[in-house]
């Protein structure tokens, strides 16, 4: 216990070591998000003007004002990446919290090799399968549907998620179940009763997960699978607007805030949560 | 109906939705895949089967150069992953004042959608007013902007570096776990038996984090070897195909050029080497720890 205060004692040029240490990976990391944020305030004509300055000379807020006319629809594209996100991780959620209780309670032959199977899903990226997608999603009529960016999305988000809820799962302990089993609850009224109530802090460890994966993916299949403005997620709204001839940076940095703001709140209020189950998640693994 | 059976039976009717739903949306296509490989699919109404013409096209052409571009891209990023994750791990492990606030600012690039980020660095690298252009302008180290992805070998860089920024806080955070999991007792006899900090370090830290560091690279070799976005919204493939990796080359043919026939039998090569990935995680990760199931 001395000991381990002691070994942590550092000597002051070793603290300042550290700290210098911490800034330049803070800063790799946090460049582009300062760098953009400072554009956002630019006023355009400073934009382009040299030499290069970090800071705005009267910055103001004008981007993020102008950016709703100048990028259509930017509330559409904001809305339609909430709604996907929601309704994929509502349809994940109902999956996986069947199925990783199974994985995390019962055990019998060919189990491991499933488990296995799904793990193997979440390492092919959805880039391969898209033409036979493609084709499926033609043939059933959803094409510039939300069900052609939701349905895809889904599956890409199961595995995860079902590894993470076993891990969690996993330390309920055992005996509850056969508590319940023997009072002669069956196995429904168990999960539904005892299972699930215990197990809310890692469902909605998963939920979190799943709806950052959903809102942050959401690119190749919105990108292949619906050409219509109306159903654009916010990524590939923003990329269409990218692509045009003359990009207007302080607006599209703007609308770039105005779009990760949600998701940036919720990581606050909750990366207690999230580093816990994440790091619980991967070091097991 | 004993009760194990009526186990099983639950556990499986518990399973059904997923595995049914996986089975659908991801096995059923890469059967597809398959199958098309061997077709002259495209926009056209009728579908011929054309044998191995697809395969033999892809080593015809441009591609076997793309399959060496597309390892040398996931080498260099993967590597500087591991190097920046390592860093940023010790760093952030140190007992210093301030150090939740660093963890949690390690992450907005995780959690941010990916595209948004890459948004960022499309503007960083802007040759006229982007900061790293204007950085390097203002220290005189080059003389007049430097347009990073206008030129293939500048391009090819921007693209890697970009998918390092994406890819190291989850790096970082998992090697921060691992690094946490490693006994206190072993620093305590180290630091009593003398051993200063680098040495502490040298000995114990790293040889213990060799296990998280192979999984992690495992893992990162695939995310990587699969990224799409970061080149697709960056320079599309360009200038000139100097950052077509086979995602991207697959993407262009098949959706691009509606050459299914052809896009289908190029991820028909690039399943073959993600199966082989898998298979080396599976076997390395159990090697690490045997005691793990599945």
């Amino acid at each position: 216990m001395s000991n381990a205060a002691m070994i942590d004692r550092y000597r002051w040029w070793e603290i300042i070591l550290i700290y210098c240490g911490i800034a330049l990976f803070l800063f790799f990391v946090l460049a582009p998000f300062f760098e953009g944020f400072m554009v956002s305030l630019k006023p355009l004509s400073q934009l382009f003007s040299s030499p290069y300055r970090f800071w705005p000379e009267n910055g103001s807020l004008e981007a993020y004002r102008t950016m709703w006319i100048s990028v259509p629809g930017f509330g559409r594209y904001i809305f339609n990446s909430f709604f996907i996100s929601i309704i994929v991780t509502l349809i994940v959620l109902c999956l996986v919290i069947p199925a990783a209780y199974a994985f995390a309670k019962f055990e019998f032959k060919g189990m491991g090799i499933l488990l296995g199977a799904f793990l193997t899903v979440n390492m092919f990226s959805g880039a391969v399968l898209l033409i036979p997608l493609f084709r499926l999603m033609r043939s059933m009529g959803v094409l510039n549907t939300y069900l052609a960016m939701i349905v895809p999305g889904v599956a890409f988000l199961i595995p995860s998620a079902i590894w993470l809820l076993r891990t969690y799962m996993i330390r309920i302990p055992q005996e509850l179940n056969e508590a319940a089993y023997m009072d002669g609850a069956s196995h429904f009224y168990t999960l539904r009763r005892v299972i699930l109530p215990i197990a809310m802090p890692g469902i909605i460890v998963v939920a979190i997960t799943t709806f950052i994966g959903a809102y942050a993916q959401q690119f190749i299949f919105a990108l292949t699978f619906n050409s219509k403005t109306e159903y654009m997620p916010l990524p590939v709204g923003l990329f269409a607007y990218f692509g045009k001839q003359e990009v207007i940076w302080n607006e599209l940095m703007a609308a770039s805030f105005v779009g990760i703001a949600p998701a940036m709140v919720v990581i606050f209020f909750l990366q207690r949560y999230l580093v816990g189950g994440l790091t619980a998640g991967a070091v097991k693994q | 109906m004993s009760v194990q059976r009526s186990a099983f039976i639950f556990a499986w009717i518990l399973l059904l939705p997923a595995v049914l739903y996986v089975l659908a949306i991801v096995a059923y296509p890469l059967v597809d895949t398959f199958i098309l490989s061997f077709t002259d699919a495209s926009l056209k109404k009728t579908t011929n089967w054309v044998g191995w013409v697809n395969y033999e096209k892809i080593f015809n052409g441009t591609f076997a150069e793309v399959i060496v571009r597309t390892f040398i891209w996931t080498f260099f990023s993967v590597a500087f992953k591991m190097v920046i994750g390592t860093f940023g791990a010790t760093m952030l492990n140190a007992a210093v004042p301030g150090r939740s606030l660093f963890r949690l600012l390690t992450m907005p690039p995780w959690i941010v959608p990916m595209a948004i980020g890459i948004f960022m660095w499309g503007w960083m690298y802007n040759g006229q007013f982007g900061m790293i252009s204007g950085v390097l302008q203002r220290f005189g180290l080059v003389d007049g902007p430097v347009a990073f992805l206008a030129y293939g070998s500048t391009a090819f860089w921007a693209t890697i570096i970009t998918d390092v920024w994406i890819g190291v806080p989850l790096v970082t955070i998992y090697f921060l776990a691992a690094i946490q999991s490693i006994p206190k007792d072993l620093y305590e006899a180290a630091w009593t038996d003398g051993a200063g900090r680098w040495y502490r370090f040298r000995r114990i830290t790293l040889p213990l984090m060799v296990p998280a560091i192979i999984t992690m690279s495992m893992l990162s070799l695939i995310a990587t070897f699969n990224s799409f976005d970061i080149i697709w919204i960056l320079t599309q493939g360009g200038p000139s195909g100097e950052t077509t990796t086979m995602i991207i080359d697959t993407y262009q043919t098949a959706i691009g050029s509606k050459k299914y026939g052809e896009g289908a039998a190029r991820a028909v090569l690039i399943c073959i080497f993600l199966s082989l990935f898998c298979f080396a995680y599976f076997r390395v990760t159990r090697r690490l720890n045997p005691e793990k199931r599945a």
